[in-house]
């Protein structure tokens, strides 16, 4: 399913006007934080931090730029998600001892050190961040009018890779832990398996995808700055993986475009008070769609 | 989109009413702060300059050069933006600005960090765009660019004008302080004048350097840490909220009075603090403006047009807002002329604001450095006095704009520690 | 000194979040909403009081008034129009619900106040200055810390010797089994959001004199108070002056030594407690489920 839609977004994207591509393409960087945070999610908890990953891996992206001149979009990708990963399995350590709203509010804590940090960092143009040049795919520079398009086909093609990934993983032994360990841990314990390992793994997983995440949005925006690790950047990808709903790898994806959608037409239709146009919205969200957007599919799909 | 439409339209038809031009309007992209804590000082002035000055202009009644109406008889059609959130979100919205809703050019942005993200989107998209008021110098000197222009100086330029000022104002300046928020523009703010002082009284003490946060609007541990280091002079690019705390937290403990105090953008605190202000503090206004502005015609049409309109005096922002918009015209118009009257093109817009020197409510703008795209002007600093309730700025001192601006292909940073020195 | 001066601000903004968090459970963003509803009623009523020429030293009591009258409807009605509904639901949507909420008051505050700074420096000014080791320090900044030690105390009170107090640490402990004694949870949980918001309120009303009152001026206090309550503990009343002393201290050391730290020394503090003590410095007892 996630490749048809792959497909049909192959075949529809060069007729989609260059601000919806820039759009789509934000989506997908989003989408992928949130995917992580979906896993965690089904673990019962909550990371108000994500912002920290999602920033490193977009600096880790434009420092490879910046100091090296590499401008590949993979491997950018890549890069962004490894140095993520990494920083996460270190953090993991102490992290993975906490739940509830501890767990939360540590990993928040943690992203504004980060914040912090970078303020701090004149080199890399504190507060103001500095700009990433355009990326080439595989060594070649895409014409500009296909920048964008190839950008967002790049976007797509890891994206769907890595939602293809956790699904996979959602079905191996380690991947069903999840629910059980939001349920009743210390049943998890006695039946031999270790909730602290599987926790630790999943933050390292979620940590990774909002590297790659990260990395992607510094690419189609073409800056950085410390505010990628901004509390209120933790929580925008919040609001999206609870506006998507944990049904579906695929939700995520849904989820953040609908939110970019809702933010711009904030930004459109009422500039002096989109603020409370969005808070209306996720409340109205909140009340009638507890489950999320992807219930609305699930339902339907029950009831034919 | 139905209900932005209107309101366009609405706005348009208000101000097109004297115009009979049948020719299609221009539209203009405005982006500034509309929510939160910017928007109080630089964002709403701004925008009220822009609508002001747009309908002036639609009107014809801009004094000469600016008395065609619109630009070069094509109607101004306004669409603003909020300049809030995050700069994904601030790039997503200038795509939006350019390929949805199809201006014709942008002018915009406060924040350094939008600029710097900003400028290769325009160049990428083709679209003039000019910056209003942000101050970061980076622009013009990591890149060069075609569409991307700003109408007003860096700000380089008041740092290095308070250090000229603190060496006129008190010859014996022995150490310094500094008071700046953390962030870009107050590391940088710091930075260049620490720098400055130190060229110009090269065994200056710097006794410390406050570095709250952002809106931290509680400095009475900062106030503490100055008031026993006994700076001789303190330095401090807040402004707003944070400026105004700071005038209420430090003024009644003798701050003030204990050291020179300089305001680089303290000129947005005058109209509202007045009389809480001590006497003797130095003011900027980031170039020659509000007080400082000459009594030239065109402010005089535009200070006193504003008051009329809204009832409160223009801050610095609004004056950048308004050259800004009056500099776009005259290279519009340049390029329509030269064009044969037909409309003319970004580049050929961008090709006649390039290097071009033009006169505004503030005095003269030089498109002089960043290969003509960026502005220079003069500078001036004076130092508050309470006269009969008002507030009036005394010892106004100027400094010509070679002298506090870095020479073309300069960078700001080497200028300083050169001395001041052109190459 | 100054240590004290920001403990005694933190304090009062921490306290009604833990508080709320305490009995309620529910991690309340509209907490910054508050504090700015507080602030901007306290500026604007109290410039109107002292534009007409009423006595300026009324003008504190004017504060007080100020942020109660105009919080308290906003509290009552957020509590029985929406979150009345969320109870039942996950930590998390309730959150969300929260901050949804701040986003509209963030506007809703715009709309009715507008962008323009407001200020009252009378209050502030009027008390004068007092000597410390040869700063100057306004006498204002006591009666913050007055204010602290009176409300601290005051809620101390509140929960420890009256009835209805009592009641609300049973509420605390055990929703369920206090619903099954007869206790009117429902109206309990009603009185704590209103006593937290009025709290953050008053915290905001007292602040308003010596800042400008700008928009955003309740985002960042959400963060410092959370970071304070985390740090003392989640519902815990000690716990929160605890967290808001330490956190004082450490601030006014680091701004004095250490200027480049200044920024995120509260997180490390959160972080380096948090670590040590995975719930806080005191925190309540949780039963684990088995």
């Amino acid at each position: 399913m996630v490749l048809a839609s792959l497909a049909l977004l192959a075949a529809a994207g060069p007729w989609l006007p260059q601000w919806a591509m820039f759009i789509v393409t934000i989506a997908f960087a989003r989408g992928l934080v949130a995917l992580g945070l979906l896993l965690l999610l089904r673990a019962g908890l909550v990371s108000f931090g994500q912002a920290l990953f999602y920033c490193l891996g977009a600096y880790a992206a434009g420092a490879i730029g910046r100091f090296f001149g590499v401008s590949d979009i993979f491997i950018e990708m890549l890069v962004g998600g490894t140095v993520a990963a990494l920083v996460a399995f270190v953090l993991g350590f102490l992290l993975a001892r906490y739940r509830g709203i501890f767990f939360g509010l540590l990993s928040l804590a943690l992203s504004m050190i980060l914040y912090g940090l970078l303020v701090k960092t004149e080199a890399l143009g504190s507060t103001d961040g500095f700009n990433i040049a355009p990326s080439t795919l595989f060594g070649v520079r895409p014409p500009p009018d296909w920048v964008r398009y190839s950008v967002l086909l790049s976007a797509a093609a890891v994206a769907s890779l890595c939602a293809l990934v956790v699904h996979r993983y959602l079905h191996t032994p380690m991947g069903r832990l999840a629910p059980a360990i939001k349920d009743n841990e210390i049943r998890v314990e006695y039946m031999g398996a270790s909730a602290r390992k599987a926790v630790h793994v999943t933050y390292v997983i979620a940590g990774a995808l909002a590297g790659i995440g990260g990395a992607l949005a510094a690419t189609a925006v073409g800056h950085i700055d410390p505010d990628m690790a901004y509390w209120t950047t933790s929580g925008e990808f919040i609001f999206i993986t609870i506006l998507a709903g944990t049904g579906s790898v695929a939700a995520p994806f849904v989820g953040a475009l609908l939110y970019g959608s809702i933010h711009t037409l904030a930004y459109g239709l009422s500039p002096n008070t989109w603020q409370m146009s969005l808070g209306l919205a996720l409340l109205m969200l909140i009340v009638f769609l507890p489950e999320g957007l992807w219930s609305l599919a699930t339902r339907h799909a029950r009831h034919s | 989109m139905d209900g932005m439409k209107h309101v366009v339209l609405a706005l348009a038809a208000a101000a097109l009413a004297p115009a009979a031009a049948a020719q299609e309007p221009v539209k203009i992209g405005i982006v500034t702060f509309l929510s939160g804590p910017a928007a109080a000082p630089f964002g709403v002035p701004a925008r009220n300059a822009a609508d002001f000055v747009i309908e002036e202009l639609n009107a014809g009644k801009a004094p000469a050069p600016y008395g065609k109406k619109g630009f070069g008889g094509s109607p101004l059609e306004m669409v603003i933006v909020d300049e809030a959130g995050s700069t994904t979100t601030q790039v997503t919205e200038f795509r939006n600005l350019v390929q949805r809703q199809n201006v014709d050019l942008v002018v915009g942005y406060v924040s350094s960090g939008n600029c710097l993200a900003i400028a290769p989107v325009a160049e990428e998209l083709k679209k003039l765009t000019n910056f209003f008021d942000c101050g970061t110098p980076r622009i013009f000197e990591d890149a060069s660019y075609k569409y991307v222009f700003r109408t007003s100086p860096t700000a380089t330029m008041d740092s290095v004008g308070a250090a000229l000022y603190v060496k006129d104002a008190k010859p014996g300046t022995k150490s310094i302080a500094g008071l700046n928020q953390n962030y870009a523009w107050g590391q940088d703010s710091w930075g260049d004048f620490e720098l400055a002082m130190k060229t110009l009284v090269p065994n200056i003490e710097v006794k410390t350097s406050q570095m709250p946060k952002l809106f931290a609007g509680q400095y009475n541990a900062e106030i503490s840490a100055l008031l026993s280091a006994k700076p001789d002079v303190i330095h401090s690019s807040f402004w707003d909220g944070d400026l105004e705390a700071l005038i209420l937290q430090a003024g009644p403990r003798g701050l003030m009075k204990q050291s020179l105090t300089i305001l680089t953008t303290g000129e947005t605190a005058m109209h509202k603090l007045g009389s809480q202000i001590p006497d003797g503090t130095v003011l900027g206004a980031r170039g020659p403006f509000g007080p400082y502005a000459p009594a030239n015609q065109y402010n005089k049409w535009f200070h006193g047009g504003f008051v009329g309109k809204y009832k409160s005096e223009p801050n610095y922002a609004s004056y950048q807002m308004a050259q800004a918009i009056l500099g776009v015209k005259l290279a519009w118009e340049k390029a329509q002329d030269a064009n044969g009257g037909k409309r003319p093109s970004n580049e050929q817009v961008g090709a006649a604001l390039e290097n071009m020197s033009y006169e505004g409510p503030g005095g003269t703008v030089k498109m002089a450095i960043g290969k003509g795209h960026q502005a220079i002007m003069e500078t001036a600093y004076g130092q508050t006095r309470l006269a009969g309730g008002k507030l009036t700025v005394v010892n106004v001192k100027r400094y010509p704009a070679e002298k506090v601006n870095p020479p073309e292909g300069m960078k700001a940073a080497d200028w300083i520690k050169g001395g001041f020195k052109a190459q | 000194m100054d240590g004290a001066i920001y403990s005694a601000w933190l304090f009062i903004a921490a306290l009604g979040l833990t508080l709320i968090y305490g009995v309620m459970k529910i991690v309340n963003v509209t907490h910054g909403s508050f504090y700015a509803i507080g602030a901007y009623a306290a500026a604007s009523l109290t410039a109107a009081w002292l534009a007409r020429g009423f006595p300026p030293m009324l003008s504190y009591a004017v504060l007080v008034v100020a942020a109660i009258v105009v919080a308290a409807p906003f509290a009552i009605l957020i509590e029985r129009v929406i979150l009345r509904f969320m109870y039942t639901k996950d930590e998390v949507v309730i959150l969300l619900a929260t901050y949804a909420l701040f986003l509209i008051l963030e506007d809703v505050i715009k709309l009715i106040w507008g962008v323009d700074p407001y200020f009252i420096a009378e209050p502030y000014a009027l008390l004068g200055s007092f000597q410390v080791a040869d700063m100057a320090y306004p006498t204002y900044n006591l009666l913050l810390v007055a204010a602290a030690l009176v409300f601290g105390g005051g809620l101390a009170w509140l929960l420890h010797s009256t009835r209805a107090g009592k009641l609300l640490l049973a509420v605390i402990h055990d929703p369920e089994i206090s619903r099954a004694m007869g206790v009117n949870v429902g109206r309990y949980y009603l009185a704590t959001f209103a006593l937290g918001s009025l709290l953050a309120a008053l915290a905001g009303a007292f602040t308003a004199p010596t800042v400008s009152v700008v928009p955003g001026l309740g985002v960042d206090v959400i963060v410092l108070s959370f970071a304070v309550v985390v740090i003392g503990g989640l519902g815990s009343l000690p716990g929160a002056a605890l967290g808001a002393v330490i956190v004082g201290i450490v601030r006014s050391l680091s701004v004095h030594y250490l200027p480049q730290l200044e920024l995120f020394v509260i997180y490390f503090v959160m972080a380096a407690v948090l670590a040590v003590r995975p719930r806080g410095l005191f925190s309540l007892a949780e039963p684990r489920k088995i």
